[in-house]
């Protein structure tokens, strides 16, 4: 387990490390940040100092260093446009994203597991038949129709959701404001949670769907029937704990994706996260914010695969770790 | 001799047709139907210039005055606009057929830049092994393990803010085709992989090995025919989402310019005015999006169900 352990850290420092030298490339042929310093004005030979006492002139393997070191202490950059550290910036639209992505998770949890153990139970019903043809249908949205439908019929039509921002939000601690203690919170995020559940849920159905058939069929489900164990208990008890293991690292690395589709929920919702954040710094070309969102973002996936492999490697006792460690 | 020929080899348009799959095809309705609306939307958009009214591309045709028609089932329409017009004055009819053969030659190129790296890369690790296999594997998983979209938003948006929107706007479907084509190479990659793991082990690779081809058209000639049904799964699921990954990106604005727009680029334009009441710029784009997707979803699905060994028996 330790050199399982040691391995997949090991290779987690390796990518950030790919990371940060495409970070650091684009920062040294994106934009002139002298100019963002000094503007026009300034006569070539006080650029050359100024080039100099910054160290732009260094070679490349300096500069990434100076970069990377700096970055491994937390300081990404200064924003171009906010005029305050990169990473301060993110940190403070970070708690709006995470609340989107928790909102888009607890729909799906919450409706993932009873839909695809009904549709597995029962495939022929016409009920499961209509969850399975409107999760086909669900697929087959883009994320931002979906959303732009939601405010077409729920914001313009009957106006019974607002259509953008985050609302009123009551203050947790540092930079959190939280949507989830106030009805206004409430109804804000209702909207772009279920956007952004609506690409995943269906996916998530079908998995459970698949993985529980495929246990239905196993000898001991059969075994426990004809032991006269109450069905609910089989279906819930012993099925469903068998097929939650592919479940958890899809799931695991669906995270990931969901932070990227948060872009097009919060650019159609406006919301105030990351992503809307991101999107506007590149219309602005602000460097350093950008940089600093890749490495924000890639940190984000590259721990939670770490984590989701490590707890499939805990949890599956078939999983060979000896094979897969060394 | 003459007496062998009286019962001549059918041909091969013939055994396509009486083969199982053609068979199973031919007994599921939502399969036909699929197949028909695919080629109508695909047949349509190829001709777009013969059978569109307008053309999108010529500003000479386009007129500002026209703007924001709507449809001619809707009360102040115009007759010329059978679904009205955009916010610039464009033919929406038009403009869809032609927005709509862009998003197919995208999801086409890219899957096929996909298919192309996926199997080149599956064959090689399946067929050399060893190290090669183990460093091409750890790559496809650290290349799986972020997503697709998040990776072609930063390289877009990255490579606009460098080039510049204008020069960014001209070659904006080469970048989409490569970015898409690019992120996803593991999905066949893995799978080509699988299959060349499970055929390598067979007889007629080694005789094939012992009569002293070469491993390129052992691998090419030999391995790859028979590891065609799980591509064929996958392209239609890629394609599906290879529109989708378009889409989603011209909508962030950081794919097909307004000026030549696709049906992702349709919508977001649309999107500025649906609270003025123009439904139909986001609408209709969105639903002919949708049905195209859907259908190669579909078809996708009864493909998987007709070529996936492990449900073929139970």
């Amino acid at each position: 387990m330790l050199a399982y352990l040691v391995k997949r850290v090991f290779q987690a420092i390796a990518v950030m490390f790919a990371i940060s030298l495409i970070g650091f490339a684009i920062q040294d042929n994106l934009g002139d940040p002298l100019r963002e310093l000094v503007g026009q004005s300034v006569s070539e030979e006080v650029r050359q100092q100024l080039r100099d006492e910054l160290g732009l002139n260094d070679s490349f393997m300096t500069q990434y260093l100076r970069f990377a070191g700096n970055a491994l202490q937390g300081d990404l950059g200064t924003s171009y446009f906010f005029k305050e550290p990169a990473l301060d910036v993110i940190l403070k639209k970070l708690p709006a994203t995470l609340e989107l992505v928790m909102g888009a998770t607890l729909i799906i949890v919450g409706l993932s597991v009873p839909l695809g153990v009904y549709t597995a139970i029962k495939p022929n019903a016409i009920l499961s038949r209509i969850i399975m043809g409107v999760s086909i249908i669900g697929i087959s949205i883009p994320v931002f129709l979906t959303a732009i439908l939601m405010i077409f019929v729920f914001s313009v039509e009957y106006g019974w959701f607002p259509s953008f921002g985050r609302g009123e939000v009551v203050h947790v601690f540092g930079s959190w404001d939280t949507n989830f203690l106030s009805a206004d919170g409430w109804m804000h995020i209702l909207l772009p949670s279920v956007a952004l559940a609506s690409i995943m849920l269906p996916l998530f159905v079908r998995l459970i769907r698949a993985e529980m058939m495929e246990v239905l069929q196993s000898e001991y489900v059969k075994y426990a029937k004809a032991k006269g164990i109450r069905p609910f208990r089989i279906y819930f008890v012993h099925a469903l704990k068998n097929t939650l293991l592919p479940v958890i690292t899809v799931g695991g690395v669906q995270i990931g994706t969901m932070v990227a589709y948060t872009i097009l929920t919060e650019t159609v919702f406006q919301w105030p996260g990351m992503g809307f954040m991101f999107l506007e710094a590149v219309n602005r070309v602000d460097t350093p914010l950008i940089v600093a969102y890749l490495i924000v973002v890639g940190f984000i996936f590259v721990v939670t695969n770490t984590i989701v492999d490590l707890i499939y490697g805990l949890v599956n006792p078939t999983v060979n770790l000896a094979r897969m460690g060394a | 001799m003459s007496s062998l020929s009286t019962n001549p080899e059918p041909s091969r348009l013939s055994k396509a047709w009486n083969s199982n799959m053609a068979y199973s095809f031919r007994r599921n309705p939502v399969a036909v139907v699929s197949l028909a609306i695919f080629l109508i939307i695909t047949v349509m958009s190829l001709l777009s210039p013969l059978i569109a009214p307008f053309d999108p591309y010529d500003p000479a045709q386009i007129d500002i005055m026209n703007s924001e028609y709507p449809p001619i089932w809707v009360d102040g329409s115009d007759a010329q606009f059978m679904l009205g017009t955009d916010d610039q004055g464009r033919d929406l009819w038009s403009t869809i057929l032609y927005g709509t053969r862009l998003s197919l030659l995208i999801g086409l190129c890219a899957v096929g830049l996909q298919a192309f790296l996926g199997i080149s890369i599956g064959l090689i690790s399946g067929y050399v092994g060893g190290r090669v296999d183990s460093l091409l594997m750890r790559l496809a998983d650290i290349q799986l393990s972020f997503s697709t979209l998040m990776v072609a938003i930063i390289f877009l948006a990255v490579t606009q803010a460098m080039f510049g929107s204008e020069t960014f706007n001209q070659y904006a479907v080469y970048f989409l085709i490569a970015v898409i084509g690019v992120a996803e190479w593991p999905q066949y990659a893995r799978t080509v992989r699988a299959t060349v793991l499970a055929e390598k082990k067979k007889e007629y690779v080694d005789s094939a090995r012992v009569l002293g081809f070469g491993p390129l058209r052992i691998m090419v000639r030999h391995i790859l025919p028979n590891s065609l049904s799980p591509i064929f799964v996958i392209s239609t699921v890629q394609v599906a989402n290879a529109i989708i990954s378009e889409a989603s990106l011209s909508f962030l604005g950081l794919g097909m310019p307004p000026s030549q727009p696709s049906l992702g680029s349709l919508i977001s334009s649309g999107f500025d005015y649906i609270f003025s009441g123009s439904w139909w710029i986001t609408a209709i784009p969105g639903v002919v999006l949708v049905v195209l997707v859907l259908v190669i979803n579909l078809l996708g699905d009864w493909m998987r169900d007709i070529l996936n060994p492990k449900l073929y028996k139970g």
